[in-house]
Parts: structure tokens; sequence; C-alpha cells
């Protein structure tokens, strides 16, 4: 069973085995406006947790999307480019950013879980 | 005053609808012994007309370059600006309006802009343009810091027939950041392309070279453009006479990667070298690293085609610290008016006085090689070219200026140490050029060299 | 909606671009044929067309006429833009930087025949410095973002001729982001700074990052809430103590000019914007000048070229090698933006020492009439007086469903330019108003009537209005999302067989 998890980056993580698929959360791209850019990783670029992956544009504002955990990237959402809108339709779903293999899965230990999150932007406004 | 339309009744009114006595009460948080209570020791306030005597008495001192034969280039040319493109950038609209951040209001800059734009990729040869820089060597170096990002290297190759301030400029920019500046160093009898291609190696961010360069030789770049692919670099071009892509390839055609250019010969007065023009254009694939402002075009909620700025996440208002550059205020009316005058010029005219520029300066080369003493050293030029004189040319120029002729730059005016270029003269024509200003400075020349 | 046949609305008339006007072959300068010589080009001779469009003089001046038309400007009205300073721009300036042996020197003419245009540079320099408290000044910088550039420049060469770089520079949230984007092209990294709940720099928590490795703090004062920073000797002395310097900038220098000096306030260098506080004209974006003032201490990196007095005239210093000083390098091409210099000057003399000072009081006072006038309805930000200008925030527009930038496209419909919006970041949908001291009386009520019509109406519940707004200009709002996910930077012939 897939496991899901939240950063307080405002990223999501859908585990399977040692690989995360990772993007940002419904809330996140609402806050961004309309997305206009990706900027992703090369596969096989490896990341500390908390290094900065990627990048997404919006009109008015732009921000990292930071590594969640330590690893290597697996694949690309190379998709996104094409049509960065999708992160705004379908941000936790086809909006997926990159899949990174794990080194170190006790990090999972470190972020939120689905309840953790709601609480934690419930905070936030 | 003139300026100040609040008189001293409504002061008191507006000062007692505020709530509070005097003025000084609004200053409250500045501390008291940094509060003045008198005005600043400087002379009080002027009509115009006091006004016009000062600022023209400052300038009856100077000699303008109109009023003499005059042929002075290194970087600004005196060029003929048509008197409905000055006229123009003076409407209000133009000249008293901000940067275009509300568009449904700015219509008129933002459509300005985005042909400004369009002149610029077309003249450079290049896929994109942005609104402005503040002038070619501030571009040169925002070009420089581009391609270090783009390639994700860190050493730069100038070379020597760069303008100097330009690379003066370029080095100061990259000073405190971990870039490698090489400076190829001046040589005006080197191959400059076939040198720097050479210098090119796996790191490698750019090569950037001047056509026409500082002794005003022309030159095909695309070979050097090459080596600098082959290596992962980029190869920046610097144009600083703009006139000049009216009779040459564009950098665009030789294989540029980037063009940043002084655009200051449209459009826009000498004016002791400032307000001017920067300009910066690249390839498309490379438009996200590019500094400064874009003008882009969209459509508004009934469908009709208007003009925003955009891509503005590269940009300090939102990118702050990441940003692809610092720059806010640029040159937008340098910019309007170099565009004015080009849509003046249009094709044929453009290209026409390209030539006439090229025209005019072989005559006078010819004429000055003429000269016992004198020995023009190019083989290739556009408007402007080296002589070599068979005395230190800085004393001959002036001897020529207390003649009333300002006959060109030494090249000991950029570099006083040099001892290999004391004796070398740059001289520049234009459409401007008479043939009795080229008969003034032949004669004038023989009496100083004799 | 427009219903006519040319899509023109009486005045306002369509205009193409110019690429789609063209006229192959003509042009609008006559140009006499070039002599029949062999040119010297070499191979590198253009072969190909470039694609520029031909018009003919009425064409042109019809097609720029007719695109001004559709910008706003301070000559048309109130420009409430918050540190932007949108006063009256004189057209003496414009007159006297067109003056014959001003607008036509080069600036490589021989020093001895242009020695009125360096004492012009020497006598605004005069003025700035006196008017500031500095003592000395880097003319060069072309803008108030290259100004800071140099500003931190010198900061950062004085660091390094004492051996100590440091690292890291303290920048406010608050703060306008070109500061932090200059602190990192300078090679430091950049801390935030927290605003207090006054709307200043949080002094407490500035002088905890306070340490050996700080190499400046850049605050802007007045602050870009609009507020005076009054610790500012408090923070100037701690900065100092901790072996660092402070940096100033000097945007919203109107509020103060004539009243207070910077170098009375332990400031080491501000850049001014020539093209904000010595109203020199906007131009649809620049060009500006941003000099630096600059303290004792830093004075002797100030970068080249710069004049100094030599016997009974004046002398450029343009080679770091002919310095008696050690000027840290070259920021532009040239010696600086001389055209701004004379409208500046033209400006300065205008006002004089007494017009200035009640410049800067009248525009203060113009903010906190506007204040005063809007604060029962509007949410003003933070309490007590501001400065030149006023900060508000979208608290009064809470289940309106009425954004900030609803609120200000509606005021465009009204026929003003909208304030600055959403800046400063340190509080919720800002909305900036600097009228400036050149709005009479009868325009600042005209205008703070609006906007209470305005803020009356988002409460009464007319959000549809808003939306819809500008509904009058000629263009609507337009689509900013699709401009940047698919952008057209140029024309291109998409016509039929091309």
């Amino acid at each position: 069973m897939a496991e899901v998890k939240f950063t307080d980056q405002h990223e999501w993580l859908l585990i399977d085995g040692d690989v995360a698929k990772v993007g940002i959360t419904d809330y996140a791209q609402e806050q961004l406006g309309d997305v206009v850019f990706v900027e992703l990783p090369q596969p096989g670029t490896e990341f500390n947790q908390g290094d900065e992956a990627a990048v997404v544009e919006s009109v008015k504002a732009a921000a990292e999307v930071y590594a969640p955990v330590t690893g290597e990237i697996v694949e690309a959402n190379n998709g996104l480019e094409d049509d960065p809108a999708v992160i705004n339709s379908d941000a936790q779903g086809e909006g997926w950013f990159f899949t990174i293999k794990m080194s170190d899965a006790g990090e999972l230990e470190t972020l939120m879980d689905e309840a953790g999150y709601k609480d934690f932007i419930a905070g936030l406004d | 005053m003139r300026y100040l339309p609040l008189t001293d009744a409504d002061r008191q009114a507006m000062l007692a609808e505020i709530g509070v006595a005097a003025i000084e009460d609004l200053y409250k948080d500045v501390p008291a012994d940094a509060l003045l209570d008198a005005p600043v020791d400087l002379p009080s306030h002027k009509g115009e007309w006091e006004v016009e005597r000062i600022i023209g008495d400052l300038a009856a001192k100077n000699l303008g370059a109109s009023s003499v034969p005059s042929f002075i280039g290194a970087g600004n040319y005196r060029h003929h600006i048509p008197a409905s493109a000055d006229h123009l950038i003076q409407r209000s609209e133009f000249l008293t309006s901000y940067t275009p951040y509300q568009p449904e209001v700015s219509q008129g800059t933002l459509q300005a802009l985005f042909e400004f734009q369009t002149q610029v990729s077309l003249i450079t040869g290049m896929e994109v343009a942005n609104a402005s820089l503040y002038d070619g060597a501030t571009a040169c170096a925002e070009a420089a810091m581009m391609a270090c990002r783009v390639t994700k290297r860190s050493k730069m190759i100038l070379s020597g027939g760069l303008h100097p301030h330009y690379i003066d400029v370029t080095a100061t920019n990259a000073k405190y950041l971990d870039l490698n500046v090489i400076n190829a160093g001046v040589d005006p009898n080197r191959d400059e392309p076939a040198h720097l291609a050479g210098l090119v190696d796996e790191e490698t961010a750019c090569v950037i070279i001047q056509n026409p360069d500082l002794f005003g030789r022309v030159r095909d770049l695309s070979a050097l453009a090459d080596a600098c692919h082959e290596a992962g670099a980029l190869l920046v071009v610097i144009v600083n006479e703009i006139v000049s892509l009216g009779a040459l390839k564009s950098p665009g055609e030789m294989g540029a990667d980037i063009v940043a250019a002084e655009g200051q010969s449209l459009g826009n007065g000498l004016s002791f070298g400032g307000p001017h023009l920067g300009l910066l254009a690249t390839k498309e694939k490379f438009l996200r690293q590019m500094p400064g402002r874009l003008a882009g075009e969209t459509t508004d909620v009934d469908g009709k085609r208007g003009w925003v700025l955009t891509l503005s996440t590269r940009e300090q208002h939102i990118r702050r610290e990441k940003a692809t550059s610092n720059i806010c205020t640029n040159s937008g009316l340098c910019a309007l008016a170099f565009s004015i005058h080009l849509a003046l010029l249009g094709e044929t005219g453009f290209t026409k006085l390209a030539r006439l520029n090229n025209a005019n300066a072989v005559l006078l080369a010819d004429k000055l090689d003429a000269i016992s003493g004198v020995e023009v050293i190019n083989d290739t030029f556009f408007n402007e070219f080296t002589v070599r004189l068979s005395k230190p040319a800085e004393p001959v120029i002036e001897t020529l200026a207390a003649n009333r002729i300002l006959g060109g730059v030494p090249l000991s005016r950029f570099y006083p140490k040099n001892d290999a270029v004391t004796d070398l003269c740059l001289v520049t024509a234009t459409e401007l050029t008479r043939e009795e200003d080229m008969d003034a400075l032949s004669s004038a020349l023989s009496e100083a060299l004799a | 909606m427009s219903g006519t046949f040319t899509g023109n609305q009486g005045l306002r008339i369509e205009e193409p671009l110019i690429f789609e006007l063209d006229s192959p072959g003509q042009s609008a300068v006559d140009l006499p044929e070039p002599p029949a010589v062999e040119n010297r080009l070499g191979a590198a001779e253009r072969t190909e067309p470039i694609g520029l469009p031909g018009l003919t003089e009425p064409e042109v001046v019809r097609h720029y006429l007719r695109i001004s038309q559709k910008n706003y400007a301070i000559d048309a009205g109130l420009y409430p833009l918050g540190s932007c300073t949108m006063k009256h721009n004189p057209r003496l300036n414009e007159k006297m930087a067109r003056h014959a042996g001003l607008a036509d020197l080069h600036p490589l003419q021989p020093q001895s025949t242009v020695q009125g245009a360096l004492e012009l540079m020497d006598f605004c320099a005069e003025w700035l410095t006196t008017l500031t408290g500095m003592p000395g000044i880097a003319l060069s910088p072309a803008a108030g973002a290259h100004g800071e550039l140099c500003g931190l420049m010198t900061i950062r060469a004085a660091l390094e001729d004492r051996g100590d770089a440091r690292e890291r520079v303290l920048v406010p949230e608050s703060a306008h982001g070109t500061n932090p984007a200059s602190a990192h092209m300078c090679g430091y990294k950049v801390e935030s700074i927290p605003a207090d709940d006054r709307g200043r720099v949080d002094v407490a928590a500035m002088i905890d990052r306070l340490d050996d490795k700080v190499a400046a703090i850049m605050i802007t004062n007045p602050n870009t809430c609009g507020l005076f920073e009054n610790y500012i000797v408090r923070i100037a002395d701690a900065v100092h103590d901790a072996g660092g310097f402070v940096y100033c900038d000097g945007a919203n220098f109107n509020a103060i000019v004539g009243r207070v000096r910077p170098g009375d306030l332990g400031i080491d260098s501000m850049h001014l914007n020539l093209h904000k506080t010595f109203s020199t004209p906007h131009g649809g974006g620049g060009p500006g000048s941003g000099p630096v003032v600059l303290s004792e201490a830093l004075a002797p990196f100030a970068p080249v070229p710069y004049v100094v007095r030599d016997g009974d005239g004046f002398r450029l210093v343009e080679h770091i090698g002919d310095s008696d000083n050690k000027p840290y390098g070259r920021m532009k091409g040239f010696h600086g933006q001389f055209g701004v210099f004379v409208r500046a000057l033209s400006y300065m003399l205008s006002m004089g020492s007494d017009g200035l000072r009640q410049a800067s009081s009248d525009a203060v006072l113009n903010a906190n009439y506007l204040k005063s006038r809007l604060e029962d309805l509007l949410s003003v930000s933070f309490d007590g007086p501001c400065m030149h200008e006023v900060l508000f925030d979208d608290r009064f527009l809470k289940d309106t469903d009425v954004t900030t930038l609803d609120f200000a496209k509606a005021m465009i419909d009204e026929g003003f330019h909208p304030m600055t919006m959403y800046f400063p970041l340190v509080v919720h949908g800002a909305l900036l108003m600097e009228p400036t001291e050149t709005e009479s009386k009868a325009a600042l009520d005209q205008y703070a009537d609006m906007v209470r019509s305005l803020a009356e109406r988002a409460k009464a519940g007319e959000a549809e209005m808003f939306k819809e707004a500008p509904k009058l200009t000629p263009r609507r709002r337009l689509d900013e999302t699709s401009a940047a996910r698919n952008p057209v930077l140029r024309w291109a012939d998409r016509s039929e067989g091309s």
C-alpha cells in the first residue's frame, strides 16, 4: 500500500518501496496562482534532504521545490514543461515533479502524514 | 514656488484635518538632533531665466561637437537625429509615464517596447531581445554573467579588442563573484578571432568579442563561434556602433549566442556619455536566464491583442537575491528614441545610412593615409579606423582641439601606460562628416605633424 | 463592444504595429547617395535583408501619437505609486538638457574642451553631498539598483582593504527586491530581518544577528512602509560597533530632503534616485540616475570616473592607476548619466534649498492628509504619522470578495493610475500611496473622495463591478498567464504566403 507524506514546504510524497514520487500540494498551487514554468532535475542527480531540486514559477511568484529526502532522481515528469497548467488542475496526481530513490527511508519519520499536514495548513492562514 | 501647488491656507486646513499643530509634529520619529531647523546651506530658489543663465554659462565653457569638425567615436557616435524623433519622445504620455506595471493604462509604452524588441532582434539576427539595459558596457557585463549561468561555468575570455570601459565594467561586476575573468590583452596586430579560438577550453563559459573592434576592424566571427560551440562555450558579440549592423552580417548569422550592444547611435545624442542605451539579444533557449524587462504579446478579456510585461519571475521584485540581475529602472525613453529613429529610417534608410557612413570613412581614410606622417593601419573598417602618427597622438589631438577641431581619440586616453599605442588614434566619420571637415582635419594634421 | 466599423472609439484610435504598416522601400529620412567607393567591410559584409518596415514621417508621427494616447502619465493626473515619487517633471529640465554645449558633447573630447561639463558634474555633486551631509559621492551609477550595487561594492572594498571581507548582509523583509539582488551580486549571502509590529526593522532581532561576519545592513529610510526608522542611530551604532557598515536605500529621500541629512544618522553609503526625488522624468522605465553619497570611511573607494578640482579647473579621473584613492573599479561606460545630471541640477537650482525643504514637508503633509481622509474606511497598516507615503492593507476588503488587485483596476476606470500594490510584502495585499508634493489639495480631495467611494462600493457588495474592471480603457484585463506560458516577445510575419 503506497504511503503518503507531506513536508512543511508543501510537498507531497507517494512512497512505493524505496522510491518516492514528489510534487507540490494543492494548497501550494493555489497560493502560487497559474503555473507558467517548471525547471525539473535531471535523472541521476543526487540531492540531500532540503536541497533545492526544482523550481516552479507562476506569473507573480517563483518557488523552490526542495528534495524532501536524500536520494537520486529516477525520473522527471517532462510533460510538465509543455503543460505546466496540470500542476494547477491536478497537483497531487498528474502534476507530480519527479521520482527519487531514497537512500535513507528513516528520513520519512521526520515528515507529516495527511492529517498532520491538514492541521499545519489550517494553522497558517 | 512654481512646482508647489499647496498654499499656506491649504497647509493650515490640512494640518487641522490631520489633527496636528505643525508640520514638525509629523516628523516626530526623526531623532531631535537630526531634524534640521533651517534650510541647508545652499542657494535659495530661482526663476527659470536665472537657472537658464547659470546652466548656459556652464555650457558656454565647452566646445560642442556639433559646432566644429568632429571625428570622435570610440563607443559614442555623432549621428543625425530626425526632428520628429526628439519631438515624439517629449510627448507627456511617453516622457512622464512610469514602468508599465498596470498594462491597461500603459499600452503605449508596451507596444513601443514590443516593437523595440522586434527591431533589436532583427538587426542583431537573434531570436529575442529585452526591453533595454543601462548601456553597452553594463550590457556586456550582464551578457558575461548570463553566459556563466547558462553554461554553469565560471571562466570568461575577454578580447583585448573590446572597448576598455566594457572590459573594466565586466571585470568590476565579476570582482566579488567566483568568476574567472581572462583579459586577452590589447594587440592591434593580432588575428583576434583566431587567437581567442585558441584560448577556449571546456571550462570556458564565454568568449566576448567586439565587432567592429576597438580599432575599427571588422571580421567574420563564424569560425570563432564554431570553436566556442565545440567546447560548449557561448560566443558573446559586442556591438558599440549599432549603425554598423546596417552594412555588416548580423552577429546572429555569424553564430553569436548573446549580443550585447550600445544603441546610442540611433535616437540618442552624445550628451557627454549618458544616458545611453544597452541592448541585449539572445536565443530563445536562453530566455529564462536573460536579465531585464520583457514585453510580451497577449489578449485581453475581450480577445483584443495587447501587451504586458512578462516572465517577471526572472526579476528582482519577485526573485530577490536569486534574480537574473538587480536591474529595475532601465533606459525606457532612450529605447523609445532608438525605436522611433529606426522606424523613421526603415530598411532602406538604415542600410543606406550604414553605407554612407562606411563610404565617408573610406574617403576620409584615403585622404589621411596620403598625409606624410599618417598611416591608416586597418584593412577593414566600418566608420571608424585607427591611424598611426609619426608623433605621440595625444598632444596632436590637443593641438587640433585648440584649433577647434576634434580630431579623434588617442588610444593613450584608454591606455595611458601602454607605449605600444602612444602613436595610435581612432578616427570616425559619419553621415554628418562633410568634405570640408575632412579637408580641415587633413590640413590641421599635416601641420601638426610637420 | 465598441460598435464602430474601425474599432476606434472617438479620440481613441486603434493602431497596429509598425511592421504591419510596412511600405517596402519607403523611408522617413532623406539621405544622399553614398559616394561610389569600394567598401572596406571585408568578409563580413551584410548580404541578407534585415526585415525592418518602411514608413514615411506622417505615418510614423501618427503611429506614435496614437499609441501614446493609451498611456497614463503624471502630466495626466495624480500617480500615487508608492516609493516611486511621481512628482511633476519640469519642462525647463528638458530645455536645459538639450542646450548646445551640453547635449552635443562627446565624452572623450580632450578635457580642456569640456571644463564646463566637468564643472556641472562637480556642482551637481556639491548639491547632493551638501543636502545629504556626506563628504563623498560616486556619480556614475545609472539607476537606483546600480547605485545599491555601487554602495555595497564600496563597503566590500573597504572591508577587503582591512583584510576582512566578511560574508553576510542583513536586509529587512520589507526591502525592495533590488536590495537582496544587489547584495547577491556583490558576493554576499543575504539574511532577512523581520519587521516589528510597528512596521519598522525589529532592532532586537537585528542586533541579535550582528557578528563579525556581517558586512553591512541595507536599510531603507524612510522605509517601504512609509515610516521613519526612528532607531536608525541605534542601528547604525550597533552595526559600526560590530565592524560593519550601514547602506541606506535612498529611494524615499523625498520625505526628508532639506530636513534631515543621512550623514547625521550614521549612514555610510546611500544611493539617491535623481528620477524620483530630483524630478527627472521616468520616461516609461528610465533612464534614471543613482549617484551614491559616501561617508569619510568609504569615499576613497568610489569607482572611476570622478571629477576633481585641478587648479582653476576640473579634471576627470578615469583610471584606477591615476587615482590618489582606491577606486574598486568602474560601473558603466563613460562618465555617468550626464543628461540626467543636467535635469536634476536645473531642478535643484529652481527649487533652491528653501524649496526642497518645502517640497519634502508638503510631500509628508499630503500623504498624512490622504491618510486622515481615508483611515476610517481603509485599513491603515501602522499607527502614527507616516512620511511621504501611506500604507494600507486589505483587511478593509475582508469578506467583500474584492482583492487589492480588483480595487486597483476599478481606480483605473475612475481615471487614476493605481497605487503600488502587493508591496511591501510585510502586510497582506498592500496598497502603498505616495501623492508627492506636486499635487494640489483639490487633486488630493478628488482622489480621496474617489477612493472612499470605491471602498464603500466594495463594502456594499458590488464585487462584480470590481472583478470586471477596468471597462473603459483601450484594453481591459490582459492574460498574463498565457503571456508567460507561451511567450511572444517579437512580431513575426504570420500572413499568408510568408
